[in-house]
């Protein structure tokens, strides 16, 4: 059963990749900083493919923000 | 002038309007549209006689439901109309999906050979009525056609229901055993029976234009997204016959509709399209919007509503048209065997529950399309644009493109009364999928199509190497006791006793079909067991335990 990574996942690189996304961002303006996240989040989606895990990644990244909306719109 | 010329149907006065003594009908079925027709022929050629009732006295006005799918071509052909239609439809399995100008990818809808029917055809709804008219002419024995009569009340009888109908000469009365409402998306009799559609309406509009031109485009059909020849956000072109092309504009939700059906208008954003020189003559237009919607049951007392009158969807995956052709599909047997009480009455819920899986289905695929094509949101806007902007240079964002999902026929999988398997049997047909067709040699070495030996009765699908075996087959299915089943015996060669030959190795192939692997198949092509060796008992139990439904509900 495939379960969302809650540990560090960059092999002590972290503060690479950290740096790497905001560098990603430099000189955009908040539109082409949206477009930039929306291909970025599509590329990382298919690069997992998983679809348990995938559900978990949208649970965990909605928890914190808001209540999700109702469940079954399937 | 357009392409088409439109007969008027006569309208006759009803028999019980004319002094004649009312009778009662085994079925009477509202709407003579391609749902309609379809299942007053589909009883009839089971015996099953039927009256129908039909407001208008002609086909469908414009071309409207033109993408015809394999499937239903399948059942069409048992209907005895397919070759007409396949002759006179532009036959297509290709899309291509553009994003501006360029082109994103293409889809096969038939990458295999050896299929009797195409993935698609395109052939205006008009036509597939009027050859189905001529073949209820046909059978005049069996259905009577009544044209402007119009259903006004429907009333529950004991067994049965009582309707009221108008017409040019006055109001009568019709009794019948069951009530068939294929009356369309805007069914009357759904109204009359205070049924809700349930589901989402969609706030976009579209414009659907038939034009006619001498065009050298192809046939394959052509999606646009954000074309650079159109303001809209899509267009979607289709080639039909007689020179018409079908352009669909996607307006967007502001669109007012009256502006936009103005001819001159109209024929500016077709120019936009083909050019400024290609000679073309508007035909036919419409302004639309849709719902993705369905009643919660398709069966109502001794009313069954089949078709757009029991659920409707967008456009996009020509799953309208299709999708009711294959309710009819289902239905037919059944009620057939119900009316000749070779069936208690509770087959038909595997109907409601089967089609239901199948509207449920096209709803969820229609719903994603349409929000794939109308973004509602910024977020959504841009998630779509990645989409389509990936897509060029990644295969899996052109998975995500979604422009449509094309009709393919309901696999009933898992739902009551499909056998469960011990997995002994290879191919992908297992119990519950719809048959795939295969070339085969018959018995008396004229070649065929494996669809057309199965239909209208059970059929026991047998795998044999030897003579004894096809005699031992042919003996079993008499000995199941299963009525009226057909035993259809498969060898590699023709030879004495084996009803089809397999020369090209596709039938066995597809349906895993080592020596002793024996499939039931159910009158509507569908798989209902599978076994590596067959068992009269195991065929008797498989067909009785789906025959009467609830107990095998209940236990399923």
């Amino acid at each position: 059963m495939s379960e969302l990574r809650g540990a560090d996942g960059f092999g002590g690189n972290g503060d690479e990749f950290y740096e790497r996304l905001v560098a990603a961002h430099q000189g955009l303006s908040e539109r082409q900083s949206g477009v930039l996240n929306a291909r970025l989040i599509l590329l990382l989606a298919n690069q997992v493919g998983d679809r348990t895990i995938l559900a978990q990644v949208l649970a965990a990244a909605r928890a914190s923000v808001s209540p999700a909306p109702e469940a079954g719109r399937e | 002038m357009g392409s088409y010329t439109y007969q008027r149907f006569r309208y006759r006065t009803p028999d019980e309007l004319a002094g004649g003594r009312p009778k009662r009908r085994p079925v009477a079925i509202v709407g003579a549209g391609p749902v309609g027709l379809s299942a007053a022929i589909d009883l009839a050629q089971q015996g099953v006689p039927c009256v129908v009732l039909d407001d208008n006295d002609s086909v469908s006005d414009g071309s409207r439901a033109i993408c015809w799918a394999k499937r239903t071509l399948e059942i069409f052909d048992r209907l005895g109309v397919a070759g007409r239609m396949t002759a006179k439809g532009v036959t297509w399995k290709v899309g291509r999906v553009y994003h501006g100008d360029c082109e994103l990818y293409q889809f096969d809808l038939l990458p295999e050979g050896g299929h009797k029917m195409p993935a698609f055809i395109n052939l205006q709804q008009y036509h597939v009525e009027q050859y189905l008219v001529e073949r209820v002419c046909e059978l005049p024995e069996l259905i009577e056609l009544r044209w402007k009569n119009r259903v006004t009340a429907v009333e529950d009888l004991d067994d049965g229901v009582r309707i009221t109908v108008g017409t040019p000469d006055g109001e009568y009365h019709l009794e019948c055993d069951w009530l068939i409402a294929a009356d369309g998306a805007r069914s009357s009799v759904r109204t009359l029976r205070g049924h809700q559609f349930e589901g989402q309406a969609f706030e976009d509009k579209f414009l659907i234009v038939d034009v006619r031109m001498e065009a050298t485009y192809p046939s394959d059909r052509r999606f646009w997204f954000q074309p650079s020849f159109d303001p809209g956000e899509s267009v979607l072109i289709h080639r039909q016959p007689d020179n018409l092309f079908r352009i669909d504009f996607q307006l967007g939700r502001d669109a007012d509709p009256d502006l936009e059906r103005d001819a001159s208008r109209v024929m500016e954003r077709v120019r936009r399209v083909v050019g400024p020189h290609v000679p073309c003559e508007f035909e036919w237009c419409s302004v639309y919007s849709f719902r993705c919607a369905r009643i919660a049951r398709f069966i109502d007392g001794h009313v069954i509503f089949v078709g757009d009158a029991a659920h409707v969807v967008s456009p996009f995956g020509a799953r309208g048209g299709n999708g009711g052709i294959q309710d009819v599909d289902n239905l037919c047997w059944k009620l057939a065997r119900v009316i000749r009480s070779e069936a208690p009455a509770r087959l038909l819920a595997s109907y409601e529950i089967e089609r239901g899986r199948a509207a449920d289905e096209s709803i969820l695929n229609s719903r994603r399309t349409t929000a794939f094509m109308s973004p509602g949101s910024t977020v959504e806007r841009q998630f779509r644009d990645a989409v389509l902007e990936l897509a060029a240079d990644f295969p899996f964002a052109r998975a995500l493109v979604n422009s449509g999902r094309l009709s393919q026929p309901c696999d009933y999988a898992g739902l009551p009364g499909m056998a469960l398997e011990a997995g002994t049997v290879a191919g992908a047909m297992s119990a519950g999928a719809p048959c795939s067709d295969a070339p085969v040699t018959r018995a008396d070495g004229t070649p065929g199509w494996l669809l057309e030996q199965l239909g209208t009765t059970p059929c026991a699908l047998v795998f044999v190497e030897a003579e004894t075996q096809a005699a031992r087959a042919d003996a079993d299915g008499a000995d199941c006791g299963i009525r009226g089943l057909k035993v259809i015996t498969v060898g590699a060669q023709a030879s004495r006793g084996t009803r089809l030959a397999d020369p090209q190795g596709l039938v066995r192939s597809r349906y895993g079909g080592a020596a002793g692997v024996t499939y039931l198949i159910r009158p509507d092509q569908h798989v209902l067991a599978r076994w590596a060796h067959c068992d009269p008992h195991a065929l008797r139990a498989a067909w009785d335990a789906y025959r009467r439904y609830d107990e095998e509900r209940e236990t399923a």
